[in-house]
């Protein structure tokens, strides 16, 4: 096999620049504001999909997602990342179970935001904790991402069934008090979540990039969202979160997010650290 | 080799074995080290990155379980978590990911590679060490061609040959090299350029 030529930084430049061209496509056609997301990340999976779909170049590509809404669809479904489980991360369930909940208790009401909730594994693992803490009744999820798709398998809720063993696993170690299968109907290879869980679920799409705040939540979930926008994005995103969230609520962020280069640090409290749980700062009158 | 680009990473990849071969190389390279590092052991997904605290016991440098935004600093060793992909980002930090598997990894080795290329040019050194499968030779020969040396562990002295073998069939790699001549290679290659620029400043 012949070797493939050298690649120079012209090369590189070049190529970044047709990005950043379908990037502005995509936003001024389709309203998908992908400009701001980490560059690398974004990198990866556009030349991902240039080459699953046998493109020569970016700006080929470009063409077709201008003139072609279903292959912008399946594009769509590539930069999103869309990504999750049931009870990812169990740890996390556990400590919000001992260190948030008995917080919860004590609220006549609870709000909570779930942003970037994907196919909604993430909200039902929260429904089912709620329920078990006696808290379902009193709370409202509102179940929030950019991408229409994701949104419309959340409300349906049906997994697979292959899936569902490492879902019950986590959710063993998340300090699940019955058995998963309590909460689902097994039907052939598919799994559906049982329909009271979703009572109290809003669904909706919004956009972390453009839209605004959502107001008074007592927790906000953006886990494993904010890696892939960079930092300004971030920044604009923590302020929203802080402006959403109600004084002494609840921050969870994905386990590898950190609130250190938001530029709000000091207006959350740490709760748990490696499992990033932070609270926002209750107002102290002035000393 | 005067003239050339300053080495600012070293990206490494293995999987079957990577404990040992990272052990080892990382025991030779000295204090003061002056490129990051960045590796990519293959994985099963958890919470914890347990395998940065197992290798800062070997390495002299500093070892970092990196969160994502993470600035990559010179000398300074950082391992992929495990269940994301750790990729370098333009602004020379962390850019970690959550998008599908590359060869059943996440995370991959091709994807620090690939990224690695991208930002670094001739500034960054590839590295294959051991490993079964054939994650990290494509991200390897982008390297090759952005102008960055490539370097595989000798399958004869990996504990698993496959991963190395991919990299070398597919002409991807400059050097093959024998385990513990990796560590001593690295340490001379850099801090040999390094004295250079010292000795010279100003010439070219
Ligand atoms: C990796 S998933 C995370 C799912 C879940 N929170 C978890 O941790 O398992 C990332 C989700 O963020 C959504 N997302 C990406 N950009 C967004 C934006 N600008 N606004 C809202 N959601 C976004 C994606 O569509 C995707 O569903």
């Amino acid at each position: 096999m012949e070797p493939q030529p050298a690649i120079s930084d012209e090369q590189v430049q070049v190529e970044d620049i047709e990005i950043r061209l379908l990037l502005e496509a995509i936003y001024q056609l389709y309203g998908y504001d992908f400009r701001s997301y980490s560059p690398a990340s974004m990198r990866r999976r556009i030349m991902h999909r240039l080459t699953m779909s046998g493109f020569s170049t970016v700006l080929e590509m470009t063409d077709r997602v201008l003139r072609d809404r279903q292959f912008f669809v399946v594009l769509l479904n590539d930069l999103t990342v869309n990504v999750t489980e049931m009870f990812r991360d169990p740890e996390f369930y556990k400590a919000f179970r001992e260190e948030v909940v008995p917080v919860l208790k004590t609220f006549p009401f609870i709000k909570i935001w779930h942003a970037g909730c994907s196919t909604g594994e993430e909200i039902y693992s929260m429904a089912i904790l709620l329920e078990e803490e006696g808290l379902y009744e009193r709370a409202m999820l509102y179940a929030t991402d950019i991408d229409k798709n994701v949104l419309a398998a959340a409300k349906k809720g049906i997994y697979p069934i292959h899936a569902f063993k490492q879902y019950t696993d986590n959710y063993r170690r998340a300090g699940g008090r019955q058995s998963l299968s309590d909460y689902a109907t097994a039907r052939y290879d598919s799994v559906i979540m049982e329909q009271r869980l979703k009572r109290n679920i809003v669904f909706a799409d919004h956009d972390l990039a453009t839209d605004q705040v959502f107001g008074e939540m007592h927790v906000i979930l953006c886990r494993n969202v904010l890696i892939y926008f960079d930092r300004p994005l971030q920044q604009r995103v923590f302020k929203l979160f802080g402006e959403s969230l109600d004084m002494g609520g609840f921050l969870c962020l994905g386990t590898k997010e950190s609130l250190r280069f938001s530029g709000n640090e000091e207006s959350f409290d740490v709760v748990n650290r490696p499992l990033r749980i932070f609270r926002k700062r209750q107002m102290r009158p002035n000393a | 080799m005067p003239g050339a680009a300053p080495v600012k990473a070293v990206v490494m990849g293995a999987s079957w074995g990577g404990l040992n071969a990272y052990s080892s190389v990382l025991a030779s390279l000295p204090e003061g080290f002056p490129a990051a590092i960045m590796l990519v052991q293959h994985q099963n997904a958890s919470t914890e990155n347990r395998l940065a605290w197992l290798l800062a016991r070997y390495s002299r440098l500093p070892v970092v379980a990196p969160e994502d935004k993470e600035r990559i600093r010179p000398g300074h060793v950082y391992v992929a978590p495990p269940g994301y992909h750790m990729l370098v980002d333009v602004d020379e930090t962390i850019a970690l990911s959550m998008y599908r598997a590359v060869h059943f990894s996440r995370p991959s080795i091709d994807e620090l590679f690939f990224s690695a290329g991208h930002v670094y040019g001739k500034g960054v050194i590839g590295v294959i060490l051991t490993g079964a499968n054939e994650d990290g030779s494509e991200g390897l020969d982008y390297i090759r061609r952005r102008g960055g040396l490539t370097l595989a562990q000798s399958p004869q002295s990996s504990e698993a040959p496959a991963m190395p073998e991919a990299a070398i069939t597919k002409g991807s790699v400059r050097e093959v090299l024998d385990l513990e001549r990796i560590g001593p290679y690295l340490a001379e290659f850099l801090i040999g350029l390094r004295d250079e620029k010292t000795e010279h400043p100003g010439r070219r």
